[in-house]
């Protein structure tokens, strides 16, 4: 997420740290880098302009120059202006209890609002809420389909009264029938128009004349360009706005538009969607988007994450299990599936401080079929074997390797990698658990170490232990 | 109405915008005696490059081959010089002809319009006298085989399509194999949106791309890559994935109709030398007109 334009600024920190001091023509050399790397970013022209401008004014001030440590105050103007930029709100829906309380759904065509309804469904859903969906989409062809199927998958009830092809009633009588059945939430999904298109943009405001919503998300693609503020501009000034999703950041796209959006058109960005599958949704945090940009990671992020997978009984039964230094294959097999359950390696990674930049090291790219290999030749074992390793002679390999589809070599691996990493448990069993494993995690030997710092080489296999590349 | 009175009507809220500030720029230079941009107008005209995604390498290319004078005015001189830059990607791929069916793979990120244009593609070949098949292989997003069945049945050609989960590469050999056997000529294949970034989508592609050689030599004979105009700089990066994966031939712009320019367009003929083959520029079926440089470029710098 964010990380071209992060891995930019980094390098023109870094150049900026082999610097004993600060000079005004070394401030404007580096302006001139972020400055680029701000308009690769997709970031509004004027914006970079103003932006550049505050962050020399704070970069040349006498302090500054004179301070023992110039580049920090640089990253500091630097952090601070673009906290400025992206808004102290934090995400979410506007606070409120009305019931039910009415999302619109609004933003052009593919920015994906259709996808965002249902993992916003979802996501109401996870925090106790029950949401009701509508499409009011008569345009797009299978547009209510869609969401009649995002709806199955995320078991949400959608609204669809079949034939009725008038966006205005639809969501109208969505609004009767929450009402009537009790849900405390509706969702409205909205068919995507451009801004300049006045007959459905006068179609948008019936439908909010309709429903009188609460929360009016723009739904924006992370992907677009400088046309971006234009768009969601004037979406705010004909419909108004209360918030921006910001869809697609699994992407590599330097969401630069998201920066212009929230200072040029004042809305703050309410939540980020991430991924193709339905969990793939997460409030929206400005310090630690910020936080990552400048490379110096998101574990807030990360620990939130993992504690909403991992079963605390789990984690406790294996604290347990490491002080007794019984850990298993079959115990082994169980962190896997938590791991996974966190979602794509690639996306845990960024979030990781010092990880950001290495998640380009292609070689090294931790491959989720690598991770189904294991899991499939621990599987192939039997409990027996599970529990004992040392069980597993020649022709159970053999055995265990045509069962799961690998090599003996691919057994034999796991085994002794296996067999590496009871020992490091045991020394972190001894010597009391870092943080992360007490969460549950499995993360040799990098954790044991204190979370990967920038710099550190890491050990082959990578971070994870057992993957290997083949 | 003639395509560049249509092209000229998409982009006219474009135009706007861009004409006032361009002219004053133009006032500024030919001012000058021998038409040379002072360091301002070259700083603006790069600015205003930007401000249409084309971004910063390009847009300094331009301003470079412009900044000292030449003949024309300053229009005419950055005119030729983006006319420049999509011949020379058109020269690079030129259109396929030759072998029938051509089977042509529609690819891109999600959410850009690939199911719509290929829809209009259809509709416009069937219109010219051809026998389009198109080829549902997007098993992937909710409804999008319904999608694209609505529009195979609004323009009336034939239609493969699979159940939703379905291995995509077997459905585009089917749909070869059943194209071939009835005389369809081309056969169109919808693919599911995939960040470029998704390793394993962009590896199921490259099957498909084998599949379908399998079924077909040569095949596929075209790679269109569609962009959504508003795209930023990314649309860079996913045309330099795309190319490399998929061999993507030529471009398809769409949303063209809204205040976003495409420029990004001009960056992927200078940097891919990928050509534009088509715009997009309404939801109507007939929304889609083949790309034509010199009328992009007037369109983009005249008024309406």
């Amino acid at each position: 997420m964010f990380d071209a334009l992060s891995t930019r600024l980094q390098s023109v920190f870094a150049s900026l740290r082999r610097e004993g001091r600060l000079t005004p023509e070394l401030v404007e050399t580096a302006l001139k880098e972020i400055r680029l790397a701000l308009l690769e970013a997709d970031v509004n022209v004027k914006v970079v302009k103003a932006f550049i401008d505050r962050v020399r004014d704070r970069a040349l001030d006498e302090e500054v120059l004179k301070s023992l440590s110039p580049s920090q105050h640089v990253v500091k103007a630097v952090r601070d202006e673009l906290l400025a930029l992206f808004g102290e709100t934090k995400g979410g829906l506007v606070p409120g209890n009305r019931s039910p309380r009415v999302v619109l759904m609004l933003g052009l065509q593919g920015s994906g609002k259709t996808t965002t309804s249902g993992k916003l469904g979802a996501w109401l859903a996870k925090q106790g809420k029950h949401p009701l969906l509508v499409s009011t989409d008569v345009r797009r062809p299978a547009a209510i389909a869609q969401l009649a199927v995002l709806g199955e998958k995320a078991s949400l009830p959608v609204f669809d009264p079949a034939g009725n092809l008038d966006p205005v009633s639809r969501a109208a009588g969505a609004l009767v029938e929450a009402r009537s059945k009790g849900f405390d939430t509706l969702i409205v999904d909205t068919a995507g128009r451009l801004h300049i298109d006045d007959e459905l943009m006068k179609e948008l405001a019936a439908i909010k004349a309709a429903v009188q919503p609460s929360d009016l998300l723009y739904v924006a693609d992370s992907m677009t360009g400088q046309d971006a503020v234009r768009s969601a501009g004037e979406f705010h000034g004909q419909i108004g706005v209360t918030g921006v999703v910001l869809t697609k950041l699994d992407g590599d796209a330097r969401g630069g538009a998201a920066l212009s959006v929230v200072s040029v058109v004042g809305v703050p960005i309410a939540f980020v969607g991430s991924g193709e599958r339905m969990e793939d949704i997460e409030l929206f945090h400005p310090d630690r988007i910020v936080s990552r940009l400048l490379g110096m990671g998101d574990v807030l992020s990360l620990i939130e994450k993992a504690e909403q997978v991992i079963d605390q009984d789990d984690a406790a039964d294996l604290e347990d299990k490491l002080r007794r230094n019984a850990f298993t294959l079959e115990d082994f097999a169980k962190q896997l599936k938590m791991v996974k359950r966190l979602g794509p390696l690639e996306n845990i990674l960024g979030m990781i401080p010092g990880m950001g930049q290495m998640k380009d090291a292609a070689a090294q790219k931790p491959d989720e079929k690598q991770l189904g290999r294991v899991e499939a030749i621990i599987s192939s074992m039997t409990a027996q074997e599970r529990r004992n390793h040392t069980l597993i002679n020649g022709s159970r390999r053999k055995r265990i390797a045509s069962g799961s589809g690998t090599s003996v070599e691919d057994v034999n691996r796991l085994l002794k990698q296996f067999v590496e990493m009871q020992r490091v448990m045991r020394m972190m069993g001894q010597g009391g658990l870092p943080a992360m494993a007490r969460g549950g995690m499995k993360m040799p030997p990098m954790s044991a170490g204190g979370a990967g710092l920038p710099g550190r080489k890491r050990k082959k296999g990578g971070p994870w232990g057992l993957i290997k590349s083949r | 109405m003639g395509l560049f009175d249509r092209l000229k009507q998409g982009l006219s809220r474009t135009t706007q915008t861009l004409v006032s500030r361009f002219g004053d720029l133009v006032r500024r230079a030919d001012d000058a005696a021998d038409g040379a941009l002072d360091t301002d107008t070259a700083e603006s005209l790069e600015e205003m490059l930007i401000a249409a995604d084309v971004g910063v390498a390009a847009s300094r290319v331009v301003v470079d081959a412009v900044r000292h004078g030449g003949a024309g005015g300053l229009r005419d001189r950055v005119k030729r010089e983006l006319l420049r830059m999509f011949e020379v990607a058109a020269a690079a791929h030129p259109p396929v002809t030759g072998p029938s069916p051509r089977v042509v793979l529609v690819v891109g990120v999600n959410g850009v319009g690939k199911t719509t244009t290929l829809g209009k593609l259809a509709a416009t070949l069937k219109a010219s006298g051809h026998a389009p098949m198109v080829c549902a292989a997007d098993t992937f997003r909710a409804a999008a085989v319904e999608q694209l069945e609505i529009w195979a049945h609004r323009a009336g050609v034939e239609i493969v399509r699979a159940a939703h989960g379905a291995d995509p590469a077997s459905v585009v050999f089917d749909a070869i194999t059943s194209g071939r056997a009835k005389g369809c000529d081309p056969i169109l294949v919808d693919t599911a949106g995939r960040l470029h970034t998704r390793v394993n989508l962009m590896h199921e592609l490259e099957k498909m791309r084998r599949v379908a050689g399998r079924a077909m030599a040569g095949a596929p004979h075209e790679v269109l890559l569609v962009l959504d105009a508003t795209v930023g700089q990314n649309g860079l990066v996913q045309a330099r994935e795309f190319l490399g994966v998929a061999g993507v031939t030529g471009i398809v712009l769409t949303k063209l109709d809204g205040t976003a320019k495409g420029g990004i367009a001009v960056a992927i003929a200078h940097d891919l030398k990928l050509p534009i083959r088509y715009v997009g520029i309404g939801e109507g079926i007939d929304d889609l007109i083949p790309f034509d440089p010199a009328a992009y470029v007037d369109a983009l710098f005249e008024a309406a």
